[in-house]
């Protein structure tokens, strides 16, 4: 199923060895709910710089997935690296975040806050909470802020509550704070959900810039919107992954069909 | 639009408040020392003590609303920082009482001489210097705040569950100060204090000199407020309150944020006891009781949470109503209180700060 | 007193000498003519012995009157009677046979004088007379107390006393007052053998004595190793009746914590609404009872059964007013629900304030209910307790039945889980979210009705409770009735134990502050709801 890529395997402590040029190493995760198996051994390896999407029917595991590697979810079994050496499961959500983003399938912006104010605390370089309470914005603040407003064509909205933007906004809203944290890797679940054709496509064009500089994976449904921006596809099933490849390979992958009916 | 903004700015409730206060600060020590008793100008020096109580318990609303209003934890135990600040500088009045108690104890207060002890314990010392007193103000409470939010908001405590648990130490520990052996008075608490700094508490002046202290403290505690409510700190505060989740996920320690603002909000409640207890002349463990941290709730609530300038002005309310029903009607203060919380919560939710809003944009349509 | 001694041989020589019945009745009249008649002190210490000799059923309590001063005799015809004051006078009975016989001007009647003498003398002839009591119970007693008389000569007479006695129970009490009694003997053979047999006996009469004896340098080894192994037997079984006693101290506190917490844990497991005027509800239920009780004051033994239905309805129609009026206007507003239930209850305690007035309302423990009940000697149970532990687990059962085989219960479980689903299913979730409320109130008022029988009842009863049931219900896991029961009755026992090494006040303390820390651990409680569902 996997390819065997070329591995420069670097020693970690405990003798785990996670191939450096994997930004996102999981394996063998398990995750149970009382019974029922969310995540079953599932292994996903991310390479520095890729555009990966992850596809797969409702329960087949991909927000617990994401719970798993943004800490918010601790697996009963199963390893999670970032970067080779940081083990994701020793790290809880703020100190993963310094590394890994999430856009959310409900998009959850600070709808009390006006979009600047969203995208001004998202891009906060210190974190910590003496430095927020002395912080003044800095023209340079202000710069970057300026340019993702633009990115995310919400320049006129700069002032208005988040909570006032429509569906679509608030996505694009969520992904500019994602641009403001800078993280290493983006994890984007169901990113054009609610989107009109042309905000689809400026999300393809967006993500598709990220990547390289960025590491990005995309979780959808959109089988459109995963074949104009995929070069490799994750299928999910059960907690498990079903295939890997390009999408024509998953799509004609027998048991992938047999699962999505012919999709 | 991201010009550099002064934290006063477009907070008109803030500046009515402060302006009031500085009317109030000027008006009362010249209408209460200035003209003689029979004068229609004058202010009893029992209104001076009654404005001067209305201050300390504002400040107090001031700290609750800081916690709940921006960063929306509902403390229901509140009220416990707030008499234990009131303890401390009963202390130090106690100590100050010297040989004029009733048993003529130079070192132990009457109460100490009661039971038969014969020596201070030893976390009486260093109350007889006022300095150290005011370190214990703030100290006892931050630090008793410091150690609980760490224990409930690492472990994510939250909502209601938080604020059953705020309720049960305010509860434990008014158990603990009504025993004796505690060493604080018992039920009877401490009071009989004669003198702070050397000037006598029953003295016109003296009230004054509290009295402005009060409106000094409220001030100041409302500066603060505001100053950490506009950073970004307060950003992110109220970003917890709204999506505590998210806001983790955005990179933000949420428990470590939460920790620091109810910290300083204990310290504010603390020091708004400490400056109550030489006014009213007294405090004891009822101080502590469940009922009194619930009902400071109610006066952020009505006042308008959220808004600083609203929590005091629903304190001031509250406690006027109070005052004036007890007197007429004791009968129907607790209907009338019992009342109030369940209009505020079904009616008004934003208080009467979002009625003036709502009354003024009316206005203007 | 050797006096004793020889009226008590005397009385048991008549017993030895089975008088026949008729003659009781004699020798009382005779003994009461000479009383009336006697003018001097010993006279009348004679007809004492007399009375006492006739072993009639009357005669303790004539000699007991007379004790005590209330025996008189009618200046008219010199008859014996006991007089209680009335207005204007006396109202006398015949002091034998107590028939009333009217009321009497003050001076129609002249006390029977006694001196301390005389006192010694009747309290012996009465010690006798119980001695030889009918009632099996009443000899014990008083052979227990001649026990610990520390008068050796009495030895002969209760073995004298053993030749006759039948009752086995009488038996053993003769001989433990006998090896009692002998602890003091000279007889060194007979002091050890006292020594082990008082092992049984936990008095501190006989603690003192064995103390007494090991710490008595003259003795010898043996007499003193014994005496301290009968005395470390007696402690040690002296401590784990304490032990027993505070589990079921525990037990019944946690029972009362179980009943107060039930309801709640209805109403927020299955609602999510923290309904800060359960207390109130269960000070409902509690003055309900008295209303019962003041309306029907000859049947206070039935009167628990009506008020427990009543207080039972009463609790719910007004938690299903709550829930009408104010929980379903603040629907997934936990806060707000706090805080406006948190005013109902103020008002319902002002309510009950106005019409019931502040102070609190004694409740009558009914007959069937109060005494105790010896399981061994030295260990007993309080009745009310008992009852109370097994109404809790009983109203526990009920609702676990309810809850799984009624099809108001399958509805309930249906909303708490997935309220969308079970609209959908057609449940009237509105309608069961009342009944719910109803239900967990009504418990919450019997829960009341067996405070009543605790404790005063009074406006502020329910504030009492509120922070113990909230504990009860945080701690055991929210919606967990197993929870609730296991914490509720832990938290009981715990307290219990902790009590007598730091008081009540701090016991408390203790368990809260335990719990606070808790919940910090297992913010979910011990039992909590499983599920991505109850994540959410």
């Amino acid at each position: 199923m996997l390819e065997q890529a070329a591995v420069r395997a670097q020693p970690l402590p405990g003798g785990v060895v996670a191939p450096h040029e994997w930004i996102l190493y999981l394996d063998k995760i398990t995750v149970s709910f009382d019974g029922f198996r969310a995540l079953d051994n599932l292994s996903l390896y991310i390479e520095r710089g890729e555009l990966r999407c992850v596809i797969g029917p409702n329960g087949a595991g991909k927000t617990t997935m994401m719970d798993v590697i943004t800490g918010k979810t601790r697996p009963d079994d199963g390893q999670a690296f970032f970067a080779g050496s940081i083990d994701l499961l020793a790290h809880d959500e703020p100190e993963i975040a310094r590394w890994i983003g999430r856009k959310f399938q409900k998009p959850t912006v600070f709808v009390n806050h006006s979009v600047l104010d969203n995208l001004e605390l998202a891009g906060l370089r210190d974190k910590r909470v003496w430095p927020a309470l002395v912080a003044r914005t800095t023209a340079e603040d202000r710069d970057r802020i300026d340019a993702t407003l633009r990115t995310i064509g919400l320049t006129e909205h700069a002032a208005r509550p988040a909570g006032a933007l429509s569906h679509g906004q608030k996505q694009w809203l969520e992904i500019g704070m994602l641009l403001m944290q800078n993280p290493q890797v983006l994890l984007v679940d169901e990113p054009v959900a609610g989107m009109t054709k042309q905000e689809t496509e400026a999300t393809a064009e967006l993500l598709t810039r990220l990547a390289g500089e960025h590491s990005v994976v995309v979780v959808e449904h959109d089988m459109e919107f995963v074949r104009s921006i995929a070069r490799r596809v994750t299928v999910l099933h059960e907690g498990r992954v079903l295939a890997e490849g390009t999408m024509d390979a998953v799509q004609n992958d027998a048991r992938v069909v047999e699962v999505y009916l012919g999709e | 639009m991201l010009a550099k903004r002064w934290f006063l700015d477009h907070e008109r409730g803030g500046k009515v408040l402060l302006a009031v206060l500085a009317v109030l600060a000027v008006a009362v020590p010249v209408a209460n020392l200035g003209f003689p008793e029979d004068s229609p100008l004058h202010v009893s020096t029992f209104t001076v003590q009654l404005l001067g109580k209305y201050l300390c318990y504002a400040l107090l609303a001031l700290s609750l609303d800081l916690v709940w209003g921006y960063a929306g934890i509902l403390s229901l135990g509140h009220g416990a920082f707030f008499a234990l600040g009131g303890y401390a500088m009963g202390m130090h009045l106690m100590r100050q009482i010297g040989a004029r108690g009733v048993y003529g104890h130079p070192e132990l207060p009457d109460f100490m001489v009661f039971l038969n002890w014969d020596a201070l314990p030893w976390y009486w010392h260093g109350f007889d210097e006022l300095w150290f007193a005011m370190l214990m103000v703030v100290l006892v409470p931050g630090l008793l705040a410091f150690v609980f939010g760490w224990l409930a908001f690492r472990s994510r405590v939250t909502g209601v569950y938080l604020s059953i648990i705020t309720q049960a130490l305010t509860y434990a520990l008014m158990l603990a100060f009504f025993r004796n052996e505690m060493g604080f008075g018992g039920n009877n608490g401490l009071t009989d204090f004669k003198e702070i700094l050397g000037y006598s508490l029953q003295s016109d002046t003296t009230r004054v000199v509290l009295f402005l202290c009060s409106a000094a403290a409220l001030a100041a505690g409302y500066l603060v407020c505001r100053f950490v409510v506009t950073s970004k700190l307060g950003r992110v505060v109220t970003a917890i309150r709204d999506a505590e989740s998210r806001v983790r996920f955005t990179g933000f320690r949420a428990e470590s944020y939460k920790l620091w603002v109810f910290t300083l909000s204990a310290v504010l409640a603390g020091i708004a006891g400490a400056l109550y207890v030489p006014q009213v002349g007294i405090i004891n463990p009822t101080e502590f009781q469940p009922l009194n941290s619930i009902e400071l709730v109610v006066w952020v609530a009505l006042g308008g949470r959220g808004t600083l300038y609203g929590a005091a002005l629903g304190a001031v309310i509250v406690n006027y109503a109070k005052s004036t029903l007890t007197a007429q009607l004791p009968e129907a203060w607790l209907f009338v209180l019992g009342a109030l919380f369940v209009l505020v919560t079904i009616a008004l939710p934003k208080g009467a700060v979002g009625l003036f809003a709502h009354v003024r944009r009316a206005r203007h349509a | 007193m050797i006096k004793l001694a020889a009226v008590v041989a005397l009385i048991v020589g008549s017993l030895a000498a089975c008088l026949p019945a008729g003659a009781t009745e004699e020798e009382l009249a005779r003994g009461i003519a000479e009383l009336a008649a006697a003018e001097s002190y010993a006279d009348k210490a004679a007809a004492a012995a007399v009375i006492g000799a006739s072993r009639h059923p009357r005669a303790e309590a004539v000699l007991t009157a007379l004790l005590e001063g209330e025996l008189y005799t009618t200046r008219a015809d010199a008859r014996l009677v006991t007089a209680a004051d009335v207005e204007g006078g006396y109202a006398i009975r015949d002091a034998v046979t107590d028939e009333a016989l009217g009321t009497v001007g003050r001076r129609a009647v002249s006390r029977v004088s006694v001196n301390n003498q005389l006192r010694g003398t009747l309290r012996s002839v009465i010690a006798g007379l119980r001695l030889t009591h009918e009632d099996p119970a009443e000899r014990r007693a008083a052979i227990a107390k001649v026990g610990e008389s520390s008068d050796l000569a009495m030895v002969a007479t209760l073995e004298q006393l053993l030749a006759t006695e039948e009752h086995g129970g009488v038996r053993d009490a003769i001989e433990m007052a006998v090896a009692t009694l002998n602890l003091d003997s000279p007889d060194n053979a007979l002091r050890l053998a006292a020594i082990e047999t008082v092992g049984s006996n936990s008095s501190a009469h006989v603690r003192a004595k064995l103390t007494a004896l090991a710490g008595n340098a003259a003795l010898d080894e043996t007499t003193r190793a014994a005496a301290a192994r009968s005395l470390d037997r007696i402690e040690q079984r002296v401590a784990l009746y304490e032990l027993v006693q505070t589990a079921f101290f525990g037990l019944s506190l946690g029972s009362i914590l179980v009943l107060a917490a039930i309801g709640l844990s209805v109403t927020f497991g299955i609602m999510g609404v923290i309904n800060m005027a359960h207390g109130e509800l269960m000070m409902l239920g509690a003055y309900t009872t008295y209303v019962v009780q003041t309306l029907m004051p000859n049947a206070i033994g039935a009167s628990l059964f009506v008020a427990m239905p009543l207080a039972f309805l009463v609790a719910a129609l007004v938690g299903i007013a709550i829930e009408r009026g104010i929980v379903r206007t603040l629907y997934a507003r936990p806060l707000e629900t706090l805080l406006a239930t948190f005013g109902v209850s103020l008002v319902l305690q002002q309510t009950v304030r106005s019409i019931f007035s502040p102070l609190n309302r004694t409740v009558v423990t009914p007959d069937w209910l109060s005494g105790s009940i010896e399981i061994v000697p030295g260990l007993a149970i309080t009745l009310n307790r008992l009852y109370i532990l097994a109404f809790s687990l009983l109203v526990f059962a009920a609702l676990l039945v309810v809850l799984r085989y009624t099809r108001f219960g399958l509805e309930m479980r249906a909303v708490t889980q997935n309220r969308a689903m079970a609209r959908a299913m057609g449940v009237r979730t509105d309608r069961v979210d009342a009944l719910t409320f109803g239900l967990g109130a009504g418990i919450a008022g019997l829960a009341g009705v067996a405070l009543s029988q605790l404790t005063n009842v009074g406006p502020n009863l329910g504030q009492a409770y509120i922070v113990d049931s909230f504990m009860v219900v945080v701690f055991g896991g929210v919606g967990s009735l197993w929870g609730t029961l296991t914490s509720g009755l832990t938290l009981g026992v715990v307290s219990k134990l902790i009590e007598p090494a730091a008081g009540a006040v701090m016991a408390k303390i203790f368990v809260l502050l335990f719990l606070i820390v808790f919940i910090q651990k297992r913010p979910r409680g011990l039992f909590p709801q499983k599920g991505r569902a109850a994540e959410a």
